[in-house]
């Protein structure tokens, strides 16, 4: 199978869903020539010119809002956030409207649209561009939630979020565009709320997500050497959880260690916490659960403090030694 | 422009000009109705009553077809039902019950109805502009032909989605029409206080975009400024913005004691500006219809209101059952 980048599986995905649909188009800032910030998009206006690769002023209130009212009235908007960070300038739209529409409407109206947001830190960018705020998303209910770890499942998940009738936020970690895996060239979807084992094991379940499901299986073989076999499972999606996929792994292993870069407090990991508090996996567990995300703290600009700010592999491996242990 | 060119031009024939001032009297005997019976206990939550602003309701939608959107404000009641949607689950949806146009899960502030280009209602000041476009935006790339009227308050334009809004759409050349009704408070901060500037309307210049202030209270010249948004929107001309001046006479919402304005003004645009009566005059002295004819519809009004709230009450409450469907498609 060849091999391509996260960023090149997203913009496949769109382009395959592009050719086949007429109404799906994307919208953003500079996506257009200038391929968007992180060059997700480059060429797509060639091939599908400035009407379906659209680009928009520099204003989140109004397209996040024309996001909304286009997907209400027939068409698939995909609307490109630059950063992440940026969202919260349109969050109106997408907590008070997207999310909404159909609830308060009596289910009358379907708002068909993804949101992609390039997240997370270590590009030295600094607090207002390198956080990971996706469990304010999980929060709001009628919003559907996606965090691709890798190349593969970018594509098939992103196809599954445009076909998909709700509000979809999809999160790409900024570290991972060049991140190459094996992707295929056909078209498939891997449908949302279906979690992934990343990597099979005994003694430990690390349940990660975004980025540091990478860090978690590198961390993992490490740990080998140790005579300590980790299984990694990576929920893909947030909203839909794949429940029964995590709770059948901690019943297995009976240890876990949850891991996120997004500042621990509050956290999405949290959630995932208190899910096996809640059911009958706790009774299973041999130590108490453990958790690692970032710390409370804005993302700083010195290289050496931001590595510090979010879990690195090291950290994990040593979590997992701690919980051996216990 | 006299009512009397005004009439010749628009070219409005007996019928239109009656199912018009019927509307706007439908409007006022709803708000009244409703009112009431809030005040009875009969129906809990909030409402935002729209009495005084009928001819902008109906005037704006009068030009528009079936297959043209418009999106409302938090004080959509009028513009609702001079789009077509239908008052007997409007009263319903009000009463909370399964029968209403959102099965009772809305309320005032959404009530929507696709069927008849209703967009639906909004909470949020100014947020129905951006949707507007959006809707607009769909039109021109799916070639559908249809355009969009934005309704919003003098409040909703100090908000940054408005500002934003008429900049895409202008860019965009979207068939988008920005109908701010000026009713002179954005619940209690005076447009003086709010604005430093003469017009709502020159702020369209900003952005390239064709722009008027117009009576608001006259009927005529609603619709006059609204067919030739539409005509231009339908030319691919792209978005105007229309700011029509009006008043509510009642507060922002019930817990509202009106402080902040005099009893002197409001008495002045009840008298003197009124809408419908402005529009009745103009009817009455070009011989459309006369005094009985007038009774004759405010007796309809009410008998339609009367039909409405017995629907309403006589329908059932939604199942608990329903609490969690409809959150995704």
């Amino acid at each position: 199978m060849r091999e391509i980048s996260y960023s090149e599986a997203v913009k496949e995905a769109m382009t395959q869903v592009m050719r086949e649909d007429n109404d799906v188009f994307i919208m953003g800032e500079d996506i257009g020539v200038y391929g968007g910030a992180f060059g997700v998009t480059s060429g797509m206006i060639d091939e599908f010119g400035p009407e379906r690769v659209r680009i928009t002023p520099i204003s989140e209130a109004a397209i996040s809002g024309c996001a909304v009212g286009s997907a209400m009235t027939g068409m698939r908007p995909i609307l490109e956030i630059q950063f992440s960070d940026f969202v919260v300038i349109a969050m109106d739209n997408i907590v008070n409207q997207a999310a909404k529409m159909r609830y308060m409407f009596g289910g009358k109206a379907k708002v068909p649209m993804v949101v992609r947001l390039p997240a997370g830190s270590g590009a030295g960018f600094a607090a207002q561009h390198s956080q990971s705020l996706e469990a304010w998303m999980t929060h709001i209910p009628g919003l559907k939630v996606v965090q691709p770890s890798n190349a593969y499942d970018a594509k098939g998940l992103l196809k599954a979020a445009i076909k998909d009738d709700n509000p979809v936020l999809f999160y790409e970690h900024k570290m991972l565009y060049n991140l190459k895996g094996d992707v295929p060239e056909e078209s498939y979807e891997i449908p949302l709320g279906v979690a992934d084992i990343k990597r099979e094991g005994k003694d430990i379940t690390i349940i990660a997500t975004g980025m540091m499901v990478n860090h978690a299986v590198e961390a993992a073989q490490q740990l080998e050497q140790e005579g300590i076999d980790v299984e990694v499972i990576d929920p893909r999606t947030l909203v839909p959880l794949d429940e029964k996929a995590i709770l059948e792994s901690v019943k297995k292993t009976g240890r876990v260690l949850v891991v996120y870069e997004a500042v621990k407090r509050g956290g999405f990991g949290t959630e995932i916490v208190s899910l096996i508090a809640e059911s009958d996996a706790f009774d299973y567990l041999d130590a108490p659960i453990l958790r690692l995300g970032g710390v409370e703290a804005p993302i700083p600009y010195n290289p050496k403090l931001e590595k510090a700010a979010i879990p690195q592999v090291s950290d994990i491996y040593q979590k997992c030694l701690e919980l051996m242990n216990k | 422009m006299s009512n009397e060119l005004l009439f010749q031009e628009l070219g409005l024939d007996n019928q239109d000009l009656k199912k018009m001032l019927y509307d706007m009297i439908l409007i006022r005997k709803f708000e009244e109705t409703l009112k009431q019976l809030y005040q009875q206990g009969k129906i809990h939550g909030t409402m935002h009553l729209c009495i005084g602003q009928e001819a902008t309701a109906v005037g704006a939608c009068f030009p528009l077809n079936n297959e043209d959107k418009i999106t409302s404000t938090h004080r959509g009641h009028g513009h609702s039902i001079a789009k077509g949607t239908d008052v007997k689950k409007m009263v319903a949806e009000l009463f909370g019950k399964v029968t209403g146009h959102c099965k009772g899960k809305g309320g005032s502030m959404h009530i929507a109805d696709m069927t008849v280009g209703n967009l639906g209602a909004n909470g949020i000041v100014a947020a129905g502009l951006p949707l507007g476009v959006g809707a607009a935006l769909t039109s021109k790339m799916k070639e559908l032909g249809y355009v969009v009227l934005c309704f919003f308050g003098d409040g909703a334009t100090n908000e940054g989605a408005f500002h934003e809004s008429l900049n895409l759409a202008s860019i965009w050349k979207l068939p988008v029409i920005f109908f701010c009704e000026n009713n002179l408070y954005g619940m209690s901060g005076s447009i003086t206080e709010m604005t430093n500037i003469e017009s709502i309307a020159v702020r369209g210049s900003s952005y390239g975009i064709p722009s008027e202030t117009i009576n608001g209270n006259n009927i005529l010249e609603v619709i006059k400024a609204t067919q030739d948004a539409v005509e231009r929107a339908k030319k691919g001309e792209g978005p105007t913005l229309i700011e029509a001046e009006t008043y509510r006479w009642e507060g922002h919402s019930r817990s509202d004691a009106r402080k902040y304005r005099t009893r002197e003004e409001e008495k002045e645009w009840k008298k003197e500006k009124d809408p419908i009566e402005v529009f009745k005059e103009i009817l009455i002295s070009n011989n459309v219809i006369n005094e009985n004819e007038f009774i004759e519809l405010n007796e309809k009004a009410q008998n339609q209101m009367k039909e409405a709230v017995e629907y309403a009450e006589n329908s059932d409450d939604p199942s608990i059952d329903t609490l969690m469907t409809d959150i995704y498609a």
